[in-house]
């Protein structure tokens, strides 16, 4: 069974298309980014499978329809969808309480244990916290949930290196296990490159990218070309072209790495290059329309 | 060894059933809990309305004014007791109508709507816990702290007679105490909660649907079809209808005594008589709709 199993997804707001049929399968035990841009549907497609919003089309997540089931989905799901959800009144040690209280898969026991590595104090009450450390608690109430889906929506926004680089380390150290899911969006697209599964690129309500990051390292290749062998490059067709301190760097969608050695020194471009690239094509197909 | 083999099945069954009978009730006691951890003026004003006039009450007892009154009216020596228990209901009115008026908007407000989501607490648990606060929660509170509060004043009151040499019988003879605070409780269950519970339903729904100024979307609707009625059919039915639901006036919960104080001892309760009124039944019926429509309205309800 697949972890969110989503066919023809559609959500319009008023004449905005947010969702134009949006078709996604993420199997069990991956680690999914949903990169895109400003407003191009990530957080209404979250928020359709985590049941917050109405949608058209078929959605099921781990096997159930999240807009009827809420409630039970969420023993299994879990998510943070910005670092300023957390009550500002609430007492670190109510938070404890509570979700002890009303989840029946939270590990009391497990939270406190994630929070002695911090400086987070039982007795602060959120607001009292730095922005970093409320993120850092909610990780790890989030963390102390034996939960199968884990939904970061920016979870990261406005942090810092130091935190934004702990944040993903300790997910992936503390919390991954290769049979939970994780689905990521962020801009920070740096700091996930290596943590991610799977890719997925979103433009105005539509998947314009899907593939596992095997599959990204092995067809995208970047090329930063000798001056005398631009032309030959050029007429290799590559998706993407730009000047870096007076070279040219060329972007290839499925060539030949043994043919790319011979223009310049191949490697594998980052998710950001790439991410420019794809929209930089969509932009130049909706022109060509 | 074999009795141990033999009991680990029965513990695991166990195990596996509580959960399932728990699960209602938990989320709904610790998502009332989280109401009054958030909105602490739920006890904080009472308590601080009840020892202002416990304050004032000692320093006017002291000071030899009740003691007059006393003197002057020895066929009423419970008004103190009344006011201050009047006091507190109107208190348990105010805070209740404040509390509801921001409870499903609080929450959108402050964005942590999206953290009270991703738990797994059903909008129906929610705003059932948000409702049992002006239905439940504060009229029970007020009844607790009126007690609290008579009792403290019955001891100063006695305490000063004694000091100055008067009689106390008439304080402990006079006063049935215990009829005083089961009358209260019946009132204030009745009259303050029962009875107003469309009113209190209503500004839920309201504040679980405007975006701001929830106070005054609750009021404008009312006093428009008020305000259509005055000039349509010169007449005021509906804004009588609704004062009467807001104070908890209803003279089928009893026939008061020549006081006209809900806990006069001459009150005769008339309980039958109360859950025989259709008026009762149609305003819970009505108050119901209200918290299903701000049920199934929070199941999308998003940050503002």
């Amino acid at each position: 069974m697949a972890c969110i199993e989503a066919r023809g997804l559609r959500k319009t707001f008023g004449t905005t298309i947010a969702l134009d049929g949006v078709s996604l399968r993420v199997e069990e035990g991956r680690i999914l980014g949903l990169i895109g841009p400003n407003g191009a549907g990530k957080t209404t497609a979250l928020n359709a499978i985590l049941g917050l919003t109405p949608y058209q089309g078929e959605l099921r997540v781990l096997g159930r329809d999240p807009s009827t089931e809420r409630e039970r989905l969420m023993r299994d799901v879990c998510f943070i969808a910005d670092v300023a959800v957390l009550p500002r009144w609430m007492r670190v040690s109510q938070a404890l309480d509570y979700m002890a209280g009303v989840h029946p898969r939270f590990d009391r026991t497990k939270a406190e244990g994630f929070l002695a590595k911090t400086d987070i104090r039982r007795a602060s009450k959120v607001r009292e916290l730095s922005k970093g450390m409320v993120t850092q608690l909610h990780l790890a109430l989030v963390m102390a949930i034996d939960a199968k889906l884990l939904v970061l929506d920016e979870p990261t926004l406005g942090l810092d290196i130091l935190y934004r680089k702990q944040f993903y380390d300790s997910l992936l150290n503390d919390y991954f296990d290769r049979s939970r899911t994780i689905v990521v969006t962020t801009h920070q697209v740096e700091d996930v490159q290596h943590v991610l599964t799977d890719l997925m690129f979103i433009h105005r309500g539509r998947i314009v990218l899907d593939c596992s990051m095997e599959e990204f390292e092995s067809r995208y290749l970047e090329v930063i070309v000798n001056p005398e062998s631009v032309a030959t490059g050029r007429a290799l067709k590559p998706m993407h072209e730009r000047q870096v301190l007076g070279r040219c760097i060329l972007l290839f969608d499925r060539v030949d790495r043994q043919q790319l050695t011979a223009l310049g020194d191949v490697r594998t471009p980052s998710i950001a290059d790439l991410f420019v690239a794809v929209m930089g094509n969509q932009a130049g197909q909706a022109r060509g329309n | 060894m074999n009795t141990q083999s033999n009991a680990m099945p029965e513990s695991f069954q166990t195990q596996s059933v509580a959960p399932a009978a728990l699960s209602a009730t938990r989320p709904l006691y610790w998502s009332v809990r989280r109401e009054l951890w958030e909105n602490r003026s739920i006890y904080i004003v009472p308590l601080a309305v009840a020892t202002a006039a416990l304050f004032s009450f000692s320093i006017s007892i002291i000071a030899g004014i009740w003691e007059t009154s006393l003197r002057l009216d020895p066929a009423r020596p419970q008004a103190p007791f009344d006011i201050a228990a009047g006091l507190m209901m109107a208190t348990g009115i105010i805070v209740s109508v404040f509390y509801s008026v921001d409870a499903l908007h609080g929450e959108r407000r402050d964005r942590s709507i999206l953290f009270w989501k991703s738990l797994p607490v059903s909008d129906l648990i929610t705003v059932l816990a948000k409702a049992s606060i002006p239905l439940v929660i504060l009229p029970l509170l007020t009844v607790a702290i009126t007690v609290a509060m008579q009792g403290i004043m019955l001891l100063v009151s006695s305490a000063v007679l004694l000091a100055s040499g008067q009689s106390v019988a008439m304080l402990w003879t006079k006063l049935s105490f215990v009829q005083m605070w089961l009358l209260l409780l019946y009132h204030v269950l009745t009259a303050h909660a029962l009875w107003p519970a469309p009113i209190y339903c209503w500004l839920l729904l309201v504040s679980g649907w405007a975006r701001r100024a929830a106070f005054l979307w609750a009021a404008l609707p009312l006093l428009a079809i008020a305000g259509v009625e005055k000039i349509t059919f010169h007449t005021s039915h509906f804004a009588a209808l609704v004062g009467r639901r807001f104070i908890g006036d209803v003279p089928a919960i009893a026939s008061t005594g020549p006081d006209m104080f809900p806990t006069d001892p001459m009150t005769h309760i008339t309980p039958g008589h109360f859950l025989g009124s259709p008026g009762l039944w149609v305003g819970l019926a009505v108050a119901t709709a209200f918290l299903a429509a701000a049920v199934r309205l929070r199941r999308y309800r998003e940050p503002i």
